[in-house]
């Protein structure tokens, strides 16, 4: 076990965690922040998604050791009210079937259009094709992406 | 037409609230016997724990409830459901609150998510009661306005007497509402008049969803629960023995249980669970038949040889058909088992207090998650309670209660709280799969091309009946076997979304497209000529509508241009399951040399579209689903377990996959009929059949990438 001082959402948390726990489960079980979610735990679906200091990562992999100084973003911590263009847009295309994977992929959007404010399809599809939806929304999440993309 | 329907006096329940003052309007999702009136306070009701749920309640601000007893996996019946009762109601949607509601048998009336069939069975009796609690109002409101009820109209919950312009809003009546007596008999709205029926209206969980709230059972989270993972045996062997040293070492892992077949891990939280999983080391040995792949695969042909196989059905006299036949085309078509694999993994709560139970998280059928446990416990099914939690997909997979059973077994051993998640690899090699079917189809063809003898015989491991037997073409040919054979294998079977459907409709469409072109006609007019057929001279029972199959197939082929473009390459498709009809087209275009698929026509008719975007969404979802477990989904066993045990190995599709959808309902007039999952079947066929107008290769096995036609293709299939 080792403490961590960890800067989740813009505040400072402390946590005890052994060091290889990986930030999702710190996250999850210590924190109580549950909008992150498991699906796989190898990095391969993107139900996980976080920001590690603005970038898209997969917090299933990532061990607590690695992230303890970094700037960390969670669904819960994007925007005050549900209100980041990308969540607005999620909400106005009505994206969600089961809904599960879905934070993961409006972090995975909001860090793409931080980073290519104007993507084309392609380079939407390119960043979001590391994210699955079991329900097939991908339709919509192109939609959406593209609507946050022109309303940011 | 508005229908003039019968009510049940006793189906319905006034309640007034004294306590805030609140007023509230019950019904009963179901028809009851015994007429029950209660007085509660808006708190009592509203407490989930109150043992009253099946309402709709008005407050004075005018703020509306309703419940919504069916789990929702994201089939949209939890916005669907209370959209048809606000419909009726003329309830300001914007007003309207839904919740979801626990389980009670007595209150609800199938109380589960399955067989696409929650909207077509609950429609009217969803309808009755707006229409009722209307009525009320309405009554309230002449009785306080003194005037006829029928000078009054209401619209966004506020009713209107026109010549005196007064209004009143639904709030300001409920309290004398609730001294009203419910009617003998209600009007419906004619179809034509509805106002939110038929619009988009987006998901009621959309806030909490995008913001991340706890919705789902993996979510939820109570003072003092435990964790749990459990380590599952192969499948036909059982444990010889165990070393948990390791795992009980790990930090955070407070006990290993041995039970039965199972070693449950206990602790903390769930990282420490996941870790001593790895740890833990256990042998097996065979206990029944432990299966490969190749056993199958060898089990499916030799049976499709068996001189033993149930008549499923038997028209004419089909071995005269084909021993006259000028022409006999024969094709095998065959699938491997598939996990559900929904996003969230299984997980359930339990709490086993005593005599008592209490059960959380999400499930498919709660009745058996309770049903089951109370077998288990031998204790009363009323001493159990379910609490239904949003589902991360399901698929059928939470139709089995194997899940709730862990963590009941669990908790009464630890006498505590707990939580049993499943890792995504326990998902995936933890059973209750699709089955593997092979089928064998062989069409009889007179000198002009005319069908006249068909056989299917379809042989299962634990798949049941594997045949639809009264399914098209069935009715359309005058001489047909239809036969089936299951076997009992050691590898778990469940529903899987479209049971049998998912892949029959493939085999079907595709075979139906080999006899289409070795009578040299066009695909279309080639199953049209067949429902001509089954229309004008039926041959035994049909369970198809002819006419609403007719309509998607024509709609299809028109909005596709059907054969009309040289350099687009097509395949079409059309099933019935669930009572809808869908058919689609698969364009196939050639870019850089390569074919491409390009887009998917669909035309669906499932009756009225209670709400658009949930209805575009379960046919788009359908249609993916269907072409990614067509193209990627394999699972392959060895030694009673499947080789593929996550995400990496397991191919589901992904964005840069999928190919532009083009959606079209037919406007038939019937009342709902089923959308989960009618859209899935056709699929895999449409692709199929394009790829073979493209090639010139037919691809009789899922998956398509692994067939070697496929891959001696080098097919290039997606956009980008």
């Amino acid at each position: 076990m080792a403490n961590y001082n960890l800067h989740v959402n813009g505040k400072q948390i402390e946590v005890d965690v052994d060091e290889d726990t990986p930030l999702l489960w710190v996250l999850r079980d210590h924190l109580g922040l549950v909008g992150t979610k498991y699906a796989c735990g190898i990095a391969q679906c993107g139900a996980c998604t976080v920001h590690v200091n603005g970038e898209a990562n997969f917090s299933c992999v990532k061990p607590i050791s690695d992230v303890a100084d970094e700037k960390i973003t969670t669904i819960e911590g994007l925007s005050k009210d549900g209100d980041h263009p990308v969540q607005k847009a999620w909400d106005e295309v009505d994206v969600a079937q089961c809904g599960y994977c879905q934070a993961g992929q409006i972090m995975s959007a909001a860090a793409l259009l931080k980073k290519n404010p104007k993507p084309s399809l392609d380079e939407i599809d390119e960043a979001m094709n590391k994210n699955i939806c079991r329900c097939g929304t991908y339709h919509k999440i192109r939609e959406a992406v593209a609507m946050a993309a022109k309303t940011k | 037409m508005a229908d003039i329907t019968k009510t049940n006096r006793r189906d319905f329940l006034k309640i007034a609230a004294t306590a805030t003052g609140g007023l509230l309007i019950g019904f009963y999702w179901s028809s009851c016997d015994s007429p029950k009136v209660k007085v509660l306070s808006t708190e009592e009701v509203l407490s989930k724990a109150h043992n009253f749920n099946s309402f709709l309640s008005i407050s004075p601000d005018g703020d509306i409830v309703i419940y919504s007893p069916n789990p929702e996996l994201g089939q949209n019946i939890k916005t669907s459901f209370p959209m048809v009762v606000a419909e009726e109601l003329d309830a300001d949607w914007s007003k309207v609150r839904v919740l979801q509601a626990p389980l009670d048998t007595e209150k609800f009336d199938r109380q589960l998510t399955g067989g696409s069939g929650a909207m077509p069975h609950s429609w009217e009796r969803l309808r009755k009661a707006g229409a009722t609690a209307k009525y009320l109002l309405m009554a309230a409101a002449a009785q306080q306005l003194e005037v006829d009820q029928a000078t009054l109209t209401v619209e966004k919950s506020v009713v209107t007497h026109k010549a005196s312009g007064k209004k009143l809003s639904y709030g300001e009546l409920v309290e004398v509402a609730s001294t009203m007596e419910a009617p003998e008999e209600v009007l419906l709205k004619d179809p034509k008049d509805f106002t939110l029926i038929g619009t988009p209206v987006r998901n009621v969980d959309n806030k909490d969803i995008i913001t991340g709230k706890p919705l789902f059972g993996l979510d939820f989270y109570r003072e003092g629960m435990m964790h749990a993972m459990i380590q599952r045996p192969p499948f036909g062997k059982k444990i010889k023995s165990v070393d948990d040293s390791e795992a009980r070492a790990v930090n955070g892992v407070t006990d290993v249980i041995q039970y039965d077949n199972f070693v449950a891990i206990v602790g903390h939280s769930t990282w420490p669970l996941i870790k001593a999983k790895r740890r833990l080391k256990v042998t097996y040995e065979a206990e029944g038949n432990v299966e490969s792949t190749a056993d199958h695969d060898r089990i499916m042909k030799e049976l499709l040889e068996s001189k033993e196989a149930r008549t499923m059905r038997s028209d004419g006299d089909v071995e005269k058909a084909f021993a006259s036949a000028a022409k006999v085309v024969t094709s095998e078509y065959q699938c491997p088992f598939l996990p559900h694999a929904p996003m969230e993994p299984m997980n359930f709560f339990a709490h086993v207090k005593g005599e008592e139970v209490e059960l959380i998280g999400p499930t498919q059928t709660p009745d058996a998650a309770r049903m089951q446990t109370a077998a288990l416990l031998d204790i009363p099914k009323e001493n159990v309670t379910v609490d239904i939690t949003r589902l991360g997909g399901g698929f059928g997979r939470r139709l089995r209660a194997d899940y709730v059973i862990d963590a009941v077994e669990v908790s009464r051993r630890i006498n505590a709280p707990v939580k049993v998640t499943w890792t995504r690899e326990d998902d995936m090699i933890g059973g209750a799969y699709r089955p593997a079917v092979r089928y064998r189809f062989s069409a009889a063809l007179d000198e002009e091309g005319n069908m006249i003898g068909y056989k299917l015989r379809g042989v299962g491991l634990n798949a049941g009946n594997a045949v639809r037997q009264d399914n098209f073409p069935s009715g359309a040919v005058p001489n047909l076997l239809i036969e089936n054979i299951n076997y009992d294998s050691t590898v778990t079977t469940n529903a899987w979304r479209a049971p049998i459907t998912n892949f029959l409709a493939y085999a079907e469409q595709s075979f139906l497209d080999e006899v289409a072109l070795a009578t040299d006609k066009d695909p279309v007019k080639f199953r049209l000529d067949l429902l001509e057929k089954a229309k004008s001279s039926p041959v035994g029972a049909v369970n198809y509508d002819v006419d609403r199959m007719i309509g998607v197939i024509k709609d299809a082929a028109e909005r596709s241009n059907w054969g009309k473009d040289s350099n687009i390459k097509q395949g079409f498709s059309v099933y019935f399951s669930h009572r809808s009809y869908v058919a689609q087209v698969a364009n196939i275009e050639m870019v850089n040399n390569q074919p491409v698929l390009k887009k998917i026509i669909a035309s669906t008719d499932c009756g009225i579209v209670v709400n658009p975007t949930g209805a575009n969404h379960q046919v788009r979802g359908g249609i993916v689903d269907g072409m990614g477990h067509a193209m990627f989904g394999n699972l392959v066993f060895e030694d009673g377990s499947p080789k593929q045990k996550n995400f990496d190995t397991y191919r589901l599709i992904r964005m840069k996959e999928v190919p532009d959808i083009d959606l079209n309902y037919i406007d038939s007039g019937f009342e709902p009929t089923g959308l989960g999952e009618p859209a899935l079947p056709p699929t895999g066929g449409a692709i199929a059949n394009a790829i073979f107008a493209a090639t010139g290769k037919r691809l009789r096995s899922q998956p398509f990438i692994e067939q070697q036609e496929f891959s001696d293709l080098n097919l290039q299939m997606f956009r980008s």
